[in-house]
């Protein structure tokens, strides 16, 4: 279903946004490749958009079925926010959206232009001063693996934002979202409620 | 399945208002797919599942969202994500029921993106189904899950057509025991419609979960006040505590008057295709005291007709005790 009159405007993004897809690593082409080059119907997302993360503008070429973990991995170097599932049911991809955190597989980058995006990369301050959730991690030993991790940094810093001092219950309830294989749950939990003492 | 790589080429658009959404869904009929939060959609797209050629992102429209107290009740947008549903001090004072049941969806992630609106008319969990079998569900001539060596602990006890899924949404209950009402619009306008005739069996239609068809946007849920304040009872059974879907969830609104059952309306989740409204429960306790002898009986009738599969004899008792607390206590 391809519309007949498609502006010279949107067509030339178009070749030009194929190009630049070529560059961006052997993950987007394990499918839809052949669909790349495929002229947007009308009205449809123009492909350069910009995305506010961590504070910075990006201008970036997504596709208008590309995830925000995609985007963030693959066409922004920011691989510190980890995929797993890729379904929604693991939280190693979560990312905050003005202060939410949410899983940034099971979203789409188009719907998130004018919004304000962290991820783990922006937790810590500009100088590389770590977070105390981050301080209070290394401190408990909280990861094993560590591949969780910035999931469970992001979580905590979503909670303890909304909830400086939440109980034990009330934390493992907002950290319910992010799976750890290793099972450190408790190993987390203590790292959250040490950074809660730390920051009240 | 390997699902690490993109999902397969989509058009996607961002309409602004819901007549622009209207058209784009009428364009696209059948090849166009509605998204809210997308927590249901962008998986089954993942999976190569479902194929639209257009995708229909309703986020960016303003109306949509938010939590509105009007004469008759509460108006919520359908937009309205699950978190604040859950949050919201109006519907924790009034409507609790409500705002228990969104807090026990999936996670917290979840909540956060995904909508009231989207919870409501997100499609079943059969996992035949959901890996692209063709089942009856999916057009085709058989049903996986109601074989000899089916896997149908999660099926249905009720109503089973064909098809034996159930209805997976855990506020779809808390709807219809509070009797909301769905305010959908097309381009022929907006018709409203009782929760309880929205959701479809496969005797109605075996593809479709509720009456929405191409074309249709569900833009709020009404909730009469006629419930406000009542005493309510949710509770959902999941294998774990997070993420999974509810084995059986049941929402109850009560009047009381001492210990007298004034009024009811209890209905049970995930034991058939639709929210299950208990009508024998509501007349065996409207009236009574909620005496043990009242409760075992009403307790006893709630599973009466239930045909089980091969896997899913629990469900009864497990119903007939949800049943049990509901009324012993809200
Ligand atoms: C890991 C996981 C666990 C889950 N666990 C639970 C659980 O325990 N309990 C539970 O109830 N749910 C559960 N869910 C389902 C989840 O809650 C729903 O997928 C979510 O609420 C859907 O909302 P959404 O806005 O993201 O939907 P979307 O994916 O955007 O939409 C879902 C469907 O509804 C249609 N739709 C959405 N909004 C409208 C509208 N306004 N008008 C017309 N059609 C519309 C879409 O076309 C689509 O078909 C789980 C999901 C996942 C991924
Ligand atoms: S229960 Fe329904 S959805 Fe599942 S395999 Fe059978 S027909 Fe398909
Ligand atoms: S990778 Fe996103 S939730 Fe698992
Ligand atoms: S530390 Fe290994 S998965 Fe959590």
């Amino acid at each position: 279903m391809r519309p007949e009159n498609q502006s010279r405007r949107s067509f030339i993004k178009g070749i030009i946004a194929s190009g630049a897809v070529a560059s961006t690593g052997g993950l987007m082409f394990i499918s839809g490749c052949s669909d790349n080059s495929s002229i947007p119907a009308s009205g449809s997302v123009e492909r350069l958009i910009s995305l506010n993360i961590n504070g910075t503008v990006r201008r970036v070429d997504v596709l208008p079925n590309e995830t925000l973990a995609m985007t963030l991995r693959n066409k922004l170097g920011l691989t510190g926010t980890k995929i797993a599932c890729d379904r929604g049911e693991c939280g190693a991809c979560c990312v905050l959206l003005d202060g939410v955190s949410f899983n940034s597989c099971s979203m789409l980058s188009h719907s998130l232009t004018d919004k304000n995006i962290t991820t783990i990369e922006g937790i810590a301050s500009p100088a590389g001063e770590l977070h105390p959730v981050q301080t209070a991690m290394i401190e408990e030993l909280a990861p094993q693996c560590g591949f969780c991790t910035s999931g469970q940094v992001i979580s905590a810093v979503a909670l303890l934002d909304q909830n400086p001092n939440p109980t034990r219950d009330e934390a493992r309830q907002a950290m319910a979202g992010n799976l750890c294989r290793c099972g450190a749950y408790d190993h987390y939990l203590n790292a959250v409620l040490r950074a809660a003492g730390e920051i009240a | 399945m390997s699902t690490k790589d993109m999902m397969p080429h989509f058009d996607l658009f961002q309409p602004s208002d819901v007549e622009n959404a209207i058209e784009l869904l009428d364009r696209y009929g059948a090849e166009g797919w509605a998204i809210a939060g997308g927590q249901d959609s962008l998986a089954w797209f993942k999976d190569r599942v479902k194929r639209p050629v257009a995708v229909i992102d309703l986020k960016g429209i303003p109306g949509m969202t938010g939590i509105t107290e009007t004469a008759e009740g509460l108006e919520i947008g359908a937009l309205t994500s699950l978190t604040e549903i859950a949050n919201n001090t109006v519907i924790q004072n009034s409507y609790s029921l409500l705002a228990t049941a969104a807090g026990r969806v999936a996670s917290p992630q979840i909540r956060n993106i995904g909508t009231l609106g989207g919870n409501i008319c997100q499609d079943t969990r059969c996992w035949y189904y959901r890996s692209g079998m063709d089942c009856y569900r999916a057009g085709g001539n058989t049903c996986y899950a109601d074989t000899p060596e089916g896997q149908n602990r999660e099926h249905c006890l009720f109503d089973a057509d064909r098809c034996v899924a159930v209805s997976p949404s855990d506020t779809a209950p808390a709807l219809v025991a509070l009797d909301a009402t769905m305010v959908v619009q097309n381009s022929d306008g907006i018709r409203e419609i009782a929760a309880e005739d929205f959701f479809i069996g496969p005797d109605v239609d075996i593809e479709r979960m509720t009456v929405l068809e191409p074309g249709d946007v569900l833009t709020s849920i009404k909730i009469p006040a006629r419930w406000a304040g009542a005493t309510f009872y949710f509770e959902k059974v999941a294998d774990r505590a997070t993420w999974d879907f509810p084995l059986v969830n049941i929402a109850a609104a009560i009047q009381l008057s001492g210990n007298t059952v004034e009024d009811i309306r209890i209905v049970c989740g995930a034991v058939s295709c639709v929210p299950r409204r208990l009508t024998v429960v509501e007349d065996i306790v409207r009236g009574s005291t909620r005496d043990a002898e009242t409760i075992d009986l009403a307790a006893g009738a709630s599973s009466r007709g239930a045909v089980t599969l091969n896997y899913n004899h629990f469900k009864i008792p497990l119903m007939e005790n949800l049943v049990r607390r509901a009324i012993r206590d809200a």
